[in-house]
């Protein structure tokens, strides 16, 4: 056992010895390889731990949403559905929800503007109040620190008092949204008494709802309804598909580095296979010229995983992935500034190993057992 | 008597091996960032989408768009918000309509 591994050890530090000879090449190529999986650690890591977020965030989203369709658009739903569907059995409260858009000519930001439901007893509003985001409270300056002026789109300034704000904790679901009493909404957007934006479901048991979905369908003609289930769905694969669009346009860059790499494991350079002709011609056995070319494709592999994997951690947890940060903001002028909860995969740890590792490793082998198979002397010439 | 270049090596790998691991114990142990104060709030104000694009309603709410939201603003018209190729439309768009028994 000793001295197996005293014998590797001997043929690492030759190994290393032997790469020091082209440092700057093995630099450059460990630079690289570094950079790829730092690259592909960042878009993995991020992905995974935003559609962890969403999960556990989304997982107290309403059950279900009743929206009407008018002409394959979303369109206000009138109340006289309400008690409708609190009737639907298996259906434990129906409550029309009011919530929109509205575009603030101030700073060309959009805000989600909402009524607080009747059961949330800690964000309700007399008329005159309101609670905003922690996206508004950085875009927008106060009067006098408390006053949130607004201009309806019929000309006329709403002066409305800030109760609270929304704790910048909540940013990644409430950087926009501005809370506002019923009567105020209902003023500030000309709305109906008898309309709703879309109706909140409450359900008893979660098995019924496909049960339950088909039911409503009957009863309120040329409505749609959203479960817990499809936003849940919804944000898994637009995650999905942005992870993947990622590395769709990294998919030039990684290719580029699989040929750099190919040509530097796979092409044996003129100086390779005299070194490994002498070696073979004072004694060294094929198997000791393997070892040592493992150890080479090994030790740049490795290092290069191990330590882009660690940066990538550090890029995507600590400083909220700045790098990507771009690709998401688009032109959203209120962009929450949000903290990830730090996730890792073992799963996914071991299969980025494996497309990276694995075949660095094996390209430098294969070359190396070609010219160590032949006869030393053939090689040397 | 010098270093041999394979302990430092080892040592190298060793360090970084130990540096990943750490980060496994720090992704298992670390606070939940806010994460408890968020889905309070989702489940308080009755959310239904993450606060990412805010620019178009399609993208501010997908979860609540219907297909035909990204091309409403007059006939004919395409999406123009860039947002638009970074968010899918909504998968139960793509499903049976409600009413319809499987």
């Amino acid at each position: 056992m000793n001295t197996s591994f005293a014998r590797q050890r001997y043929l690492m530090d030759f190994t290393l010895h032997s790469m020091l000879r082209r440092k700057g090449r093995n630099l450059v190529l460990f630079t690289v390889y570094c950079l790829v999986i730092f690259i592909l650690a960042s878009v993995m890591f991020f992905g995974q731990a935003i559609r962890q977020e969403a999960k556990t965030v989304l997982a107290d989203a309403p059950e279900a949403t009743v929206q009407n369709l008018v002409m394959g658009r979303h369109a206000l739903i009138n109340a006289k559905w309400v008690p409708v569907l609190q009737n639907v059995r298996g259906v434990r409260h129906a409550e029309g929800r009011l919530w929109g858009y509205y575009y603030d000519t101030v700073n060309g930001a959009n805000y989600t503007v909402m009524v607080p439901p009747s059961g949330d007893a800690e964000h309700q509003l007399q008329p005159g109040e309101v609670i905003i985001g922690p996206g508004i409270v950085a875009n927008r300056s106060l009067i006098r620190d408390k006053y949130l002026f607004l201009r309806a789109n019929y000309g006329e300034i709403f002066r409305l008092k800030v109760k609270d704000r929304l704790s910048s904790d909540s940013a990644l679901v409430s950087a926009d949204l501005l809370l506002m009493s019923e009567p105020d909404f209902r003023k500030f957007f000309q709305l109906p008494d008898d309309v709703f934006t879309d109706i909140g479901l409450t359900i008893r048991n979660a098995r019924e709802i496909p049960t339950i979905i088909g039911k409503i369908g009957v009863r309120v003609p040329g409505s749609r309804v959203v479960t817990r289930s499809d936003i849940l769905r919804t944000y898994q694969s637009i995650f999905s598909w942005r992870e993947g669009l990622l590395l769709a346009l990294l998919g030039a860059s990684i290719v580029a580095f699989v040929i750099f790499a190919f040509d530097k494991a796979a092409g044996l350079s003129g100086e390779e296979r005299r070194e490994i002709g002498i070696l073979k011609a004072i004694g060294w056995e094929t198997s000791d010229v393997l070892a040592m070319k493992f150890w080479e494709g090994a030790l740049v592999s490795a290092g290069a995983f191990l330590l882009g994997l660690v940066l990538a951690y550090g890029h995507v947890f600590f400083f909220q992935a700045g790098l990507l940060e771009q690709v998401l903001k688009g032109w959203a002028v209120i962009y929450p500034d949000f903290h990830l909860k730090p996730h890792i995969e073992v799963l996914q740890v071991v299969t980025l190993a494996f497309f990276t590792v694995v075949p660095y490793t094996a390209a430098t082998i294969i070359p190396i057992w070609r010219a160590a198979v032949t006869d030393p002397d053939a090689v040397m010439r | 008597m010098s270093i041999r270049p394979s302990s430092l090596m080892i040592s190298a790998m060793l360090l970084l091996g130990a540096a990943v691991v750490a980060l496994f114990v720090h992704a298992y142990s670390s606070t939940d960032n806010g994460l408890a104060a968020r889905a309070r709030l989702v489940g308080q104000l009755g959310l239904t989408d993450l606060a990412l694009f805010t620019e178009a309603r399609y993208t501010r709410h997908p979860s609540q768009a219907d297909l035909h939201s990204a091309f409403q603003d007059h006939p004919m018209s395409l999406d123009h918000f860039p947002s638009g190729s970074l968010v899918s439309p909504p998968r139960h768009n793509f499903a049976q309509p409600a009413g319809v028994q499987q």
